[in-house]
């Protein structure tokens, strides 16, 4: 018994050093959250999504852009042509040369990629006291532990910094962010938007429903990969059973 | 070998008679003996091949789509992942397919080394392999940069900066690899090109590898050679059924990940486009590589040659040389196995002392591995010294020993007679 429990804690620590929490000197607690979309069954909540375009055009829009994706894919939020047409259409893309030889601008079409709130990443900075706005496109793929770390960096944070810690100017003070001062400002506050579909919008509701937008878009996906899967281990399964009754009965006579 | 089947279907016959492709074929899967007592470790090899062909064929598929730009690479990922028809399963696939890669020839090593497959008269097969291995590493390292994420970029610079260890021609030899000043975009150019390359010339080297094995025979788990024809069977069927098995196992492991877990093996940085401003917090390689990450920094300053010149107060031989020297050295030292190892007997099974020895290298690989994934500070850096130095003492020192001193346990007399015997 002793020895199972110093094997264990021998595991523990290497699974410890594996994660990386001792390298990184402080350890950040991100609760994990039980997603939709978790397990081998999970599928996106399409209400859940659409709040969470609505939080992220009104809200997170102003500054991050979402480059990877094109209006035409808010299909897979279930809905429709006209709604979409009429969604890009409130964005304005520069389109060109004309036959004059000209550029100009245009109405965005369900084709084009979402158009970024700045041209270039230096009027991102400029606007934004020298700070970038990520491109949220990958954000729950590009971070450990996405979605929880997405989820956790929106609720957490804190109007005043512990005692003790010194805070720069223009920065807010995040209790999972790395080194706890982030540039950006909280984004959501109880009834920051009024949701279309009557939801109340707390900052919690909020803050889940980007997240799942923001997983819906790094992973568009994801649904198709995994009933695939699903199916896919369902066939190998069956063929594993039968492999095995092939090899016992060609082997048969050997042993 | 020298007798021609003799085929009944007259096309089959006409062809055969002018190039004995399908007499080759009976000769050496159909009728081809194996050793009767293989276990399922023996399935590896075959395995292997296997994911080789689908990392050729998904990576084709995968270049008609991607773009070899720094400006686009990153964007034409993705667009294959969100806009190509089952785009995201080719990449996740690919992706995946090289850690499978290298467990299933990391695997199929260890077997070698437990069961003494690199013994006389299997030398070159063995070398053979170890050059695949060396091929591999390059392969994947390329590929790894071929996505131009926030690890491609700063993975390639760590490890095209080695070359700059080399004294006094380092720089250049540097700026030769990049093909400028720094990793840009004729260093993805020239990665893709050869990324494209080196698989065909792996292919070669395991068709050089298989032709090899079927001139030796296969070892086997008792490390004895086959004597009399009770000792095989054909390897049409009893092989191909049991590898069968073995390689529905590895699919459904394979399936699991690629679509239930397909990034798994990634680190997140990667999903970051290059920004050649900014590195990342910390910088890992891929899995596959991190036992070599850690032997890489293991070496202190002036520690190889430290003896003669640390008294001048000069450094000769940096810690990067040396640990550059050291990462390379482990590979090298598997090409010199065959004639560090002297004993008689091929198999662990009967070597007690050599048996104990191989399970502490696994660990000690495993550690490495850990270390590897960490920074190095602190506790890491000892531990890491500690496995570092393991690894070669294991092979310049243990293997040889043991195989002189040791004295084996008996072997069977044959592959077929033991079992009754071994019981007695």
């Amino acid at each position: 018994m002793r020895r199972l429990r110093s094997i264990a804690v021998v595991l523990a620590m290497f699974a410890a050093g594996a994660t990386g929490v001792w390298a990184a000197g402080e350890k950040i607690e991100i609760p994990d959250r039980d997603w939709s979309w978790n397990g081998p069954l999970g599928s996106f909540d399409r209400a859940e999504l659409q709040r969470g375009l609505q939080v992220y055009t009104e809200v997170c829009a102003s500054c991050h852009s979402l480059r990877l994706l094109a209006y035409r894919n808010l299909a897979a939020l279930g809905y429709g042509e006209e709604e979409i047409k009429a969604y890009a259409a409130n964005y304005e893309v520069e389109d060109g040369p004309n036959d004059q030889g000209e550029m100009f601008l245009r109405a965005a079409i369900p084709s084009d990629r979402f158009v970024p709130p700045f041209a270039n990443e230096q009027a991102a900075r400029a606007a934004n006291n020298g700070a970038y706005p990520p491109d949220l496109s990958l954000m729950t793929k590009a971070r450990k532990n996405g979605a929880n770390y997405v989820f956790a960096l929106l609720t957490g944070y804190q109007d005043e910094p512990p005692e003790g810690f010194q805070l720069m100017d223009g920065m807010y003070y995040n209790k999972v962010f790395p080194g706890h001062q982030i540039a950006m400002a909280p984004p959501l506050f109880e009834d920051g938007v009024e949701y279309a579909d009557g939801t109340e919008a707390t900052v919690e509701r909020m803050a889940a429903d980007t997240t799942a937008f923001l997983a819906w878009a790094a992973e568009p996906e994801l649904e198709d990969r995994k009933s695939m899967g699903i199916w896919v281990l369902s066939v190998l399964a069956i063929l594993f059973v039968m492999t095995v009754a092939v090899k016992r009965q060609v082997w048969s006579d050997v042993h | 070998m020298a007798t021609k089947t003799e085929f009944k279907n007259p096309v089959v016959r006409w062809v055969d008679d002018r190039l004995p492709v399908f007499t080759y074929l009976d000769h050496e899967y159909n009728q081809f003996p194996m050793p009767r007592n293989l276990n399922y470790w023996w399935n590896f090899g075959a395995l292997a091949s296997v994911v080789l062909i689908l990392m050729i064929l998904t990576g084709i598929m995968l270049a008609m789509q991607y773009t070899p730009h720094v400006d686009y690479a990153f964007e034409s990922v993705e667009r294959i992942m969100r806009d190509v028809n089952y785009g995201w399963l080719l990449r996740y696939l690919h992706m995946n397919g090289a850690s499978m890669f290298f467990i299933v020839v990391y695997i199929h090593m260890f077997r070698g080394l437990y069961y003494g497959s690199y013994h006389a008269p299997r030398e070159l097969l063995w070398m053979l392999g170890v050059v695949i291995v060396l091929l591999m590493m390059a392969t994947a390292f390329m590929g790894y940069v071929l996505p131009w994420g926030q690890m491609s970029f700063w993975g390639a610079t760590v490890i095209t900066n080695l070359f700059s260890a080399i004294p006094w021609v380092g720089d250049v030899i540097v700026t030769w690899l990049w093909g400028g000043f720094s990793v840009d975009n004729p260093t993805l150019n020239r990665f893709y090109a050869l990324h494209y390359l080196l698989p065909f010339v792996i292919f070669a080297v395991v068709a050089l590898h298989v032709i090899a094995v079927h001139i030796t025979g296969s070892n086997n788990p008792k490390g004895i050679d086959v004597q009399v024809p009770r000792d095989t069977v054909t390897f049409h069927p009893y092989f191909t059924a049991k590898d069968s098995v073995g390689l529905v196992a590895f699919l459904l492991f394979f399936s699991a990940v690629v679509f239930f877990a397909p990034n798994v093996f990634g680190e997140p940085d990667n999903y970051i486009k290059a920004n050649p401003l900014q590195t990342p917090p910390h910088i890992v390689p891929e899995w596959y590589f991190l036992p070599f990450y850690a032997i890489l920094r293991a070496v202190p300053d002036n520690f190889i040659g430290g003896w003669v010149t640390g008294w001048m107060g000069v450094t000769f031989v940096s810690a990067k040389l040396a640990g550059v020297i050291a990462m390379f050295g482990s590979i090298a030292v598997l090409f010199l196995l065959p004639w560090l190892d002297r004993s008689k007997v091929r198999s662990a099974r009967y070597r007690p002392v050599h048996n104990a020895f191989f399970w502490v290298f696994l660990v000690d690989c495993f550690v490495l591995g850990w270390v590897g994934a960490n920074p190095a500070e602190g506790m890491f850096i000892w531990i890491g010294r500690v496995a570092t130095a393991w690894y070669f003492v294991h092979f310049l020192i243990i293997i040889p020993l043991v195989s002189m001193i040791e004295t084996p346990r008996p072997v069977p007399a044959s592959i077929s007679e033991p079992v009754l015997k071994e019981k007695a």
